[in-house]
């Protein structure tokens, strides 16, 4: 009972875990940029939706929506007030923007938490589920809403999928993602590109933090340890690796949930950690990483 | 040589009103620039590693942390506060090592998650073993430097002189260079003859040795050693906007950075939780529009190195 349990509950938190690094990978793919706010757009995106649910009785879809807006603006601002500044700036070495861009995004990150923090305050709160309700599964009590939470995550994901692969945008992020200058030189605008990467990164982020705010609540102190748990699953599954990013969410989404049922809810984190310097000590390019 | 005179001329203008600062400031303030001293020390051992190696280590306050908590350890067993502060150290540098070795294999961001994981392990080990560290309330120790505004002051007031001579010194010696070099090209710094990972494993040791040490310092001063205090990740951003802010790669700029952020944070106490706001806010508009920092900026004009 307890192993299908485990199966079930991580095989969702691990979906969840997948949506949330998706765009953070992507977003280095294309463009580069390691997006240290990332924690701060999935909590916007997660407070906004909530308060709007909530206070204006917009409902839990409702504020599904309002939350994936806000989620979409939020990622817009950091590109044109922190990234692209800082992209353009003339005072700043290229070989030091990674540096600048890291720490650029760090600042912008705490600013998104503390306002977040003042506008909401720090107490947890957890949206509305999107369907109520338990269903059994061969003897497992499972909310509704988890799976729908999971199919949800999976949909996304398909779609992206779809969206890379079969049509001609998918076709242009695939190729700046390989050789931006050669993409430049075919007559393609960059900056174009990088815009398409901001929206599809928007809309996944604040799907993540709705969908999070829905199934495990949260606060705005969690910022910072969200843009830990994506940088980790990005780097275990390889820097740029869609389908690596996909396969570490699940290591870690299952070393997380088998270590808080069968042995101390209080280590959850750890296993995860120590995989992660493992796998970076002897495959330090990650499970799937190109380079 | 005019120029040489006259930075000298300014050093010794601060020193003078920092070493005078007892006689016409009272004991808040005082403390305020006792903790912003201990900060400054972090920061300078941080811009060692990532100013001049040009290595995003978000893990300071892992050795902070190792060089606190070790010190607290040492003293809560009966020992004397010089033997605590040796240990402390000493604990620093070996974990700071045990860290490098392996990481400065690694490069860029992934050299950051390490560093980032190292920390939030020590965050877990010290609440699992909560019964000896204390967990999140922090650890108390029995002995503290001094009583004293005064003496504390003039305490942290000379670490930070003397820990701000060696590194300014050690950047400025070929160890600095090397480093400044790699961070900017590795290959060609490796293909001229330097041994590159020696090179950074002395910087990781350095900066190791003096975060360490600020650390085990700052449980004295305030009698507590605490995640908030010395391991806490917003300790690791305070770092980040210091060094930024002061200017990177001029290891004094730390000190005018760390100053001007525990300032700004007292004098800004009044809007409450958006201080912090509003401190990363001028930090990033710094970044963007400064990116050489407060002195890099001043200096620049004047010193076209």
């Amino acid at each position: 009972m307890r192993g299908l349990q485990i199966l079930i509950d991580g095989f969702a938190i691990s979906s969840l875990y997948g949506l949330g690094a998706v765009g953070f990978t992507l977003m280095f793919g294309v463009c580069g940029v390691l997006n240290l706010a990332h924690g701060g757009i999935m909590l916007i995106a997660a407070l906004l939706g909530w308060w709007v649910a909530a206070d204006y009785g917009a409902g839990p879809y409702g504020g599904a929506v309002v939350g994936i807006l806000a989620g979409l603006i939020a990622s817009y601002v950091t590109y044109f007030v922190v990234v692209r500044p800082i992209q353009r700036s003339r005072a700043i070495p290229r070989t030091e923007e990674e540096l600048f861009l890291l720490t650029g995004t760090l600042l912008w990150g705490v600013m998104i938490q503390v306002g977040m923090d003042y506008l909401f305050s720090n107490n947890p709160v957890t949206m509305q589920p999107l369907v109520p309700g338990v269903i059994n599964i061969l003897g497992v009590r499972t909310p509704q809403n988890e799976l729908l939470i999971a199919a949800t995550c999976w949909i996304a994901i398909g779609l992206l999928s779809l969206l890379v692969n079969k049509t001609q945008i998918g076709k242009q992020l695939l190729a700046a993602s390989i050789n931006p200058r050669g993409l430049t030189l075919l007559g393609f605008e960059l900056s174009r590109i990088y815009l398409i990467v901001w929206t599809i990164y928007g809309l996944l982020t604040g799907l993540a933090g709705v969908l999070l705010a829905s199934f495990f609540g949260i606060s705005s102190d969690n910022a910072g340890n969200l843009t830990a748990s994506a940088f980790t699953i990005v780097i275990l599954g390889g820097l740029g690796s869609v389908p690596g990013s996909l396969l570490a969410a699940y290591v870690v989404g299952y070393a997380e949930t088998i270590t808080a049922y069968l042995i101390n809810p209080t280590l959850r984190p750890i296993p995860a950690l120590l995989i992660l310097v493992l796998v970076l000590y002897i495959r330090p390019r990650g499970l799937l990483g190109r380079r | 040589m005019a120029l040489f005179r006259r930075r000298i001329l300014w050093v010794a203008v601060l020193l003078i009103v920092g070493a005078s600062a007892p006689g016409w400031l009272g004991a808040y303030f005082l403390g305020v620039f006792t903790t912003a001293y201990y900060f400054g020390v972090f920061a300078m051992s941080w811009d060692l590693l990532f100013g001049f190696a040009g290595e995003v280590n978000f893990g300071p306050t892992f050795m902070i942390g190792v060089g606190a908590y070790a010190a607290g350890l040492m003293n809560n067993a009966g020992y004397s506060i010089p033997i605590c502060l040796v240990a402390g150290t000493a604990a620093a540098v070996v974990s700071g090592l045990a860290l490098a070795l392996p990481a400065l294999r690694l490069r860029g961001p992934y050299f950051g998650l390490i560093t980032l994981v190292a920390v939030l392990l020590l965050l877990d080990l010290i609440v699992i073993f909560a019964s000896v560290t204390g967990g999140e309330i922090g650890m108390m120790v029995p002995d503290v430097l001094s009583i004293s505004a005064t003496v504390n002051y003039y305490y942290a007031f000379g670490f930070l002189v003397i820990s701000a001579v060696i590194l300014y010194g050690l950047s400025r010696s070929s160890l600095g260079l090397i480093l400044q070099a790699t961070g900017q090209d590795r290959i060609e710094a490796a293909a001229l003859g330097f041994n590159v990972t020696k090179h950074k494993l002395a910087a990781f040791c350095v900066s190791a040795f003096f975060s360490g040490l600020a650390g085990g310092m700052v449980t004295f001063y305030g009698g507590l050693a605490s995640v908030d205090t010395v391991v806490s990740l917003a300790i690791t951003v305070q770092i980040v906007i210091a060094v930024v802010f002061g200017g990177r790669r001029t290891i004094l700029g730390a000190i005018l950075g760390s100053i001007f952020l525990i300032l700004a944070g007292e004098l800004l106490r009044p809007i409450g939780q958006l201080n912090t706001f509003v401190v990363s806010a001028i930090a990033l508009a710094v970044i963007i529009f400064f990116p050489d920092g407060a002195l890099g900026w001043v200096l620049r004009p004047r010193d076209p190195t």
